[in-house]
């Protein structure tokens, strides 16, 4: 029933239905494009090479074959187009993926508390990814398929992770479906990563030195050192996901009035709560793989989308998914700026604003009850 | 119509219903009625194809249950659970959308939007469609509710009968808006939808039901209309309660006063 964050009913009854809030839709949207550009072209000419915006715009115009009279080093080009870009289009994918999935997580689970890492998602994902590191070494057929399977390989062992984690809670929270499920669904999570954690903790024993780095790289999550072909496997798993996950926004709505409502109103839950379940374990999954366990996108960007969007999905679900990507980009920037040279983990800027956040949510004054 | 073969339904060995033959016929107005764990509402989950008797067969309109799709299900019966909650706060109007949903393909238009409206004035809540759902009263949220399934299934689309099933809809609403609801389930019944609720009130039943089923530890024990079924005899059978049936003074339905059942009873008429 708290909701200090809202307008008074005085201001929003006297509306006529739906006469006011499009114009808001339609100008917070384009205000938040605008922010996210803003942002990405921020976040490019932060570094230690000096890069000005007119400089990123004739090299970006130079590689579409349109020469401008602009000076640029081939080092500075080099940056660009190998580093800074690779990395912000990083965060802007992971954090659209991120942002999607607790979405729909809080949609599935009907709590606004839901997300990835809370969850338990997340950690399931990692210790895919991680086993898959640490295993792929050992085990000679194991390493074959590793091979076959190339960059893809780790996005699918934290697929299969994260599927495995999604199912497991969903099943466990479900048992608690009478008792307000939050409590259930929290603990659910707690236990599981706190299992996951342990697994993943035993491998590092049996882990060589290069896997140790790689292991270290994703509990503690980073978006450093991703190039364009880790990209584009990424792509091919979070652009479909989310898309997917946009056509299932009816669903979504329904469920938030309960699973038997939805029943009621036609959906097949048998049949597409698989669905919904992969979805998300995809989205967590590659996102995971790619970067390692960033936490809190998924919590922060549906909430503060369904402040203007309200909660119906058709709409919440591609502006969750550009705050979460405007969330992510920002992070990253503080976290390459504020202890430069030296960068500080992203994980460490995003739950330092998600633990606030997530406490706020438990003590009701966020949370939209 | 909506029917009901020889069902039975047990939960881990214990049996909830046994036995229920029981039809629902496209524009009457049923109360279904009993003491606590009856069984009223598994019966209901039976007829809404929410759970499968077993053993027994539920048919809607001459086809089995089970071979009906979950959408086409949903345009000719609506349901509307007792207990209702809603995570995040969805406008009155979006929520009465909502039961638009097995009539679109993913966007609602122009019709769905008038005819939830019209709802919503019918029900006379037009006022709070703007308002956040999570905001409005018990009353208001359960009138809400109920344009929404009355949405689902107010327009005639095909053959065979269309039927709204309802788990206590008058438990929140004060005596005003019982009644109001009872005249609108009327009209809605009046409109060729079979309408089957359960209600704890017998006198609000008898005024405004067709028929009363009476039913006891999963077992349907009366069936018919509330003149032939509330008789003193069968209320001590099926509710344990001493009752002295009346003419209603205002119409010719039965007025029913009660006093708890026991050996010093003084009347039992």
């Amino acid at each position: 029933m708290e909701a200090s964050l809202k307008p008074p009913d005085g201001l929003a009854s006297p509306l006529p239905a739906g006469a006011g809030r499009p114009l808001l839709r339609l100008s917070a949207s384009a205000l938040l494009a605008v922010l996210l550009a803003g942002a990405l072209l921020l976040s490019v000419t932060q570094g230690a090479v000096q890069l000005s915006v007119a400089q990123i715009g004739a090299i970006l115009l130079e590689r579409l074959g349109f020469g401008v009279d602009v000076a640029y080093t081939t080092i500075q080009a080099n940056v660009l187009l190998n580093v800074r870009l690779p990395r912000v289009v990083l965060a802007l994918l992971v954090g659209c993926g991120m942002a999607a999935a607790g979405a729909a997580m809080q949609a599935l689970f009907r709590n606004p508390l839901a997300d990835p890492g809370i969850v338990g998602v997340s950690s399931g994902a990692a210790l895919g990814a991680v086993a898959w590191i640490v295993l792929a070494g050992k085990i000679a057929w194991l390493g074959a398929l590793s091979g076959w399977l190339g960059s893809y390989a780790q996005p699918a062992a934290a697929f299969v992770g994260g599927v495995l984690a999604s199912w497991l809670i969903y099943r466990l929270a479900r048992l608690a479906i009478a008792d307000g499920q939050t409590l259930m669904l929290l603990l659910a999570g707690i236990a599981f990563s706190a299992l996951a954690g342990a697994a993943t903790g035993l491998l590092t024993y049996i882990a060589d030195d290069q896997q140790l780095r790689s292991i270290t790289f994703w509990t503690m999550g980073s978006l450093g050192g991703a190039g364009w072909a880790e990209i584009r496997t990424l792509a091919v798993f979070i652009l479909p996901a989310t898309a997917g996950l946009l056509m299932l926004a009816r669903l979504l709505d329904a469920l938030l009035l309960g699973e038997d409502v939805a029943g009621h109103l036609g959906f097949d839950l048998a049949r597409v709560r698989p669905l919904l379940v992969m979805l998300v374990a995809v989205l967590v999954g590659a996102s995971v793989a790619m970067t390692g366990m960033i936490g809190f996108i998924g919590l922060m960007a549906p909430h503060i989308a369904r402040l203007w969007m309200g909660p119906g999905h058709v709409r919440l679900l591609p502006a969750a998914a550009m705050t979460g990507a405007l969330l992510l980009v920002c992070a990253d920037m503080a976290a390459r700026t504020v202890a430069a040279p030296a960068e500080v983990p992203v994980g460490l800027i995003t739950a330092l604003l998600g633990g606030p956040f997530f406490l706020a949510l438990l003590s009701g004054r966020l949370g939209a009850r | 119509m909506l029917e009901a073969h020889q069902a039975g339904f047990s939960v881990h060995g214990r049996r909830l219903l046994t036995g229920v033959d029981f039809r629902l016929v496209p524009g009457e107005c049923v109360a279904l009625m009993g003491p606590n764990g009856a069984g009223k509402s598994t019966l209901l989950k039976l007829l809404s194809g929410e759970l499968h008797p077993q053993p027994g067969e539920v048919v809607l309109n001459g086809r089995p249950m089970r071979t009906w799709t979950m959408r086409a299900r949903a345009r000719v019966r609506a349901v509307l659970p007792q207990h209702l909650d809603l995570a995040f706060p969805f406008t009155a109007f979006e929520v009465a959308l909502l039961g638009r949903t097995p009539h679109h393909s993913g966007a609602p238009g122009r019709t769905d939007r008038e005819r939830v409206r019209e709802l919503l004035a019918l029900l006379d809540v037009a006022h709070l469609a703007e308002r956040p759902y999570t905001r409005l009263s018990g009353g208001e949220r359960a009138r809400v509710q109920l344009a929404r399934v009355f949405a689902q299934i107010w327009d005639d689309c095909g053959p065979g009968g269309r039927y709204l099933l309802l788990d206590e809809p008058t438990a929140p609403l004060d005596i005003a808006h019982q009644l109001a609801l009872m005249e609108r389930l009327a009209e809605v019944a009046g409109r060729g939808i079979g309408v089957l609720m359960i209600v704890h009130d017998l006198n609000l039943a008898a005024a405004h039901c067709d028929r009363i089923a009476l039913l006891r530890d999963g077992r349907l024990l009366h069936d018919g209309a509330p003149r032939e079924v509330l008789t003193a005899e069968r209320l001590r059978e099926t509710f344990d309660v001493d009752a002295v049936i009346m003419p209603h003074p205002r119409h010719d339905r039965p007025w029913i006063a009660f006093h708890a059942h026991g050996p010093t009873a003084a009347s039992t008429d």
